[in-house]
């Protein structure tokens, strides 16, 4: 039983890295050979690093991801603080609810969704390009919003309710005690929820495939458009970059968490 | 004596539910006065209410003589030592103490001078760039009342601040708290729902139950002179007989009529009658003025405490004197020992001690603790 459960672990790591590093290992190929490895070399890196579409690409996906995370770590926030001072229940619980729809909506229905939203809208305000920067960017923040405020909770739960009162009990105004004593205390919810919705805007195509314009284009949508036309090792080189910063930041964010909960721990003794 | 701060006619509640029912007192300027009670008398809502973190219902909150009703917590001078303390996690000893200054844009200067002085009070010296998260609860404790002391404020209001300290702690810090509030002057109002606490520190205690006001005197006249079942129960151990005065000086219950010093009622008036345990003298059954059987005796150290069946009431004993279970012994009380009491709605409810045990008792103390 116990090497069953043993064989059956290795199955699930194997099926689930070893792809990854097929294609870690194949972006080092000298050659464009798919089936064989001829060699190793940073030939592809050098070949994508060459192209400017590559590096406006780049751009735009980290342009929009941070746009896209600070817009909604500020937004969730800011909620996540004002449905937990909610008095009436029966309203935060479905507000709360209305927040996580989002969440468990597939993603392509979001988009199309998303799509005929700002197409329509565009339309009435006689927009030529109706599809943009700024409609991606919105997309981006929707899908991101239920990330971040999911983060922030359980820090809100956890702060100690006299602590604010204790704050303006000392003379802050209701403002700075949410900046001198709140927003300090539950850091480390909007640190990581900013890091999650950076790292979901990173990899998000779905949404964006529908949501955004022609002259706008991220990573993961050239990634796609690169396929269609022939798979070159470069868009393994890409993709084994791509991994490697979501990996970092994984780290990061785990690193952080790992702090809060040993800090909250502490608090409780 | 100035009047600090005075509550007029204040009624509060939450959902409908009447808290604070037509409250009205005078605090005045240095004075330590408690506010004593069981959980859900009110005490909390009170205090909440002179910091500015409730608003009444009805009636009028006025500070030196201005009214502060609409006035918000910030703005009022006026600080609070939370029953959690309430320290900010995010800053060490010395910011969460200087917090109030760096506020008013106090030189820097003297806020490091300040904030040394402080800590030296409150015998936190050398602490000032500990993590408070670290600290014991005895010291969080004195960090909160330091960060709540720094600016001078007029009034200090203090929730329970010792509810979660051990037995040993809390002893010292009482005694820290008083010579503070007699070294700074400051007005203390402190919330407890301990009657010994409350005795052994206040000028002044308030004892309230279902958010009214009980009695307030000083901690003698509220031991001696309780006014009414519920007072006298509340504070120390008592036995709350009914009797009956046929004239001024005399009273009658438990079959014999007695000398006593209160007088002022109707001839006939039915009372309640008030003795403490420790007034009662155990004698040989015949000198007695009362004679009962002893059903339970427990050793308490200082003295034993002996519960006798008089004529199927309960009376507690405290004597030094020890008495076997199922002895025959007799009661002397004198004159000055009895209390006599206006009857009034919480006649009848305590007093008795047939269904007395130490355990219970301490269960619901646990209760009471939790529940604040």
């Amino acid at each position: 039983m116990k090497l069953f459960s043993r064989l059956y672990l290795i199955l699930i790591f194997a099926l689930l890295y070893i792809p990854i590093g097929v294609l870690i290992l194949f972006s080092f190929n000298s050659t464009a050979n798919t089936g064989m490895l001829t060699g190793l070399s940073l030939y592809w890196y050098k070949e994508l690093f060459s192209s400017p579409d590559t590096f406006v690409a780049l751009k735009n996906t980290l342009v929009l991801a941070l746009s896209a995370a600070c817009i909604s770590t500020v937004i969730g926030t800011a909620a996540a603080v004002g449905i937990s001072r909610m008095k009436s229940k029966w309203a935060k619980k479905s507000v709360q609810s209305v927040t996580n729809i989002p969440m468990m909506n597939p993603d392509i229905v979001t988009g199309v969704s998303m799509m005929l939203l700002f197409v329509f809208v565009g339309g009435m305000l006689g927009l030529t390009e109706k599809l943009s920067f700024i409609t991606l960017l919105i997309a981006h923040v929707t899908f991101c919003l239920p990330y971040v405020i999911l983060s922030i909770q359980p820090r809100l739960r956890q702060m100690d309710k006299s602590l604010p009162e204790a704050a303006r009990d000392l003379g802050c105004t209701p403002l700075q005690s949410f900046f001198k004593v709140e927003l300090p205390t539950i850091m480390g919810g909007v640190v990581s929820g900013f890091l999650m919705a950076f790292t979901l805007s990173l990899d998000d195509f779905v949404i964006s495939y529908f949501t955004t314009g022609s002259s706008y284009q991220t990573l993961p949508l050239m990634i796609y458009s690169m396929t269609k036309k022939e798979v070159k090792p470069d868009i393994y080189a890409l993709s084994t970059l791509i991994i490697l910063s979501v990996l970092v930041l994984l780290i990061i964010t785990n690193v952080i968490s790992a702090r809060n909960e040993k800090r909250s721990r502490k608090e409780k003794k | 004596m100035k009047r600090i701060i005075e509550l007029q006619n204040i009624s509060k509640a939450f959902d409908g539910e009447t808290v604070l029912d037509n409250i009205s007192l005078e605090i005045y300027d240095g004075e330590f006065i408690t506010l004593l009670g069981p959980s859900g008398c009110g005490k909390t809502t009170t205090l909440r209410l002179i910091g500015g973190f409730e608003t009444a219902d009805e009636g009028n909150v006025y500070f030196k003589g201005k009214r502060i009703n609409d006035v918000p917590a910030h703005k009022r001078h006026v600080n609070t030592v939370f029953q959690k303390y309430a320290l900010f996690p995010h800053l060490n000893v010395f910011e969460n103490i200087a917090f109030s200054l760096r506020l008013q844009k106090v030189e820097k200067k003297e806020i490091i001078s300040r904030v040394k002085e402080i800590l030296e009070m409150v015998s936190l010296k050398g602490f000032e760039h500990k993590n408070v998260t670290l600290l014991s609860g005895g010291q969080q404790q004195r960090v909160a009342i330091a960060r709540a002391l720094i600016s001078h404020p007029k009034v200090l209001l203090l929730d329970e601040p010792l509810g979660a300290l051990d037995l040993k702690l809390r002893k010292d810090m009482q005694n820290e708290l008083k010579n503070i509030q007699k070294q700074t002057g400051i007005t203390f109002i402190y919330v407890t729902h301990d009657q010994e606490e409350a005795l052994s520190m206040s000028d002044r205690v308030v004892v309230m139950s279902d958010g009214r006001i009980q009695q307030i005197g000083t901690p003698t006249d509220i031991y001696n002179e309780p006014v009414n079942a519920f007072v006298a129960d509340f504070i120390g151990e008592s036995n709350i007989v009914d009797g009956v005065m046929p004239e001024d000086q005399k009273v009658r219950f438990a079959g014999h009529t007695f000398e006593c010093v209160d007088s002022g009622f109707a001839p006939g008036e039915a009372v309640d009658v008030v003795v403490r345990p420790e007034d009662v003298d155990v004698v040989s059954p015949e000198k007695g003025h009362l004679k009962g059987t002893v059903t339970a005796v427990t050793f308490k150290g200082v003295h034993y405490e002996i519960i006798v069946d008089i004529g199927g009431f309960k009376w507690m004993i405290q004597s030094t004197d020890y008495a076997a279970e199922g002895d025959h012994i007799g009661l002397f009380i004198e004159p000055e020992a009895i209390h006599i009491m206006k009857k009034s709605e919480y006649s009848g409810l305590y007093g008795d001690y047939s269904s007395f045990s130490d355990e219970l008792e301490e269960l619901s103390d646990a209760d009471s603790v939790e529940e604040d």
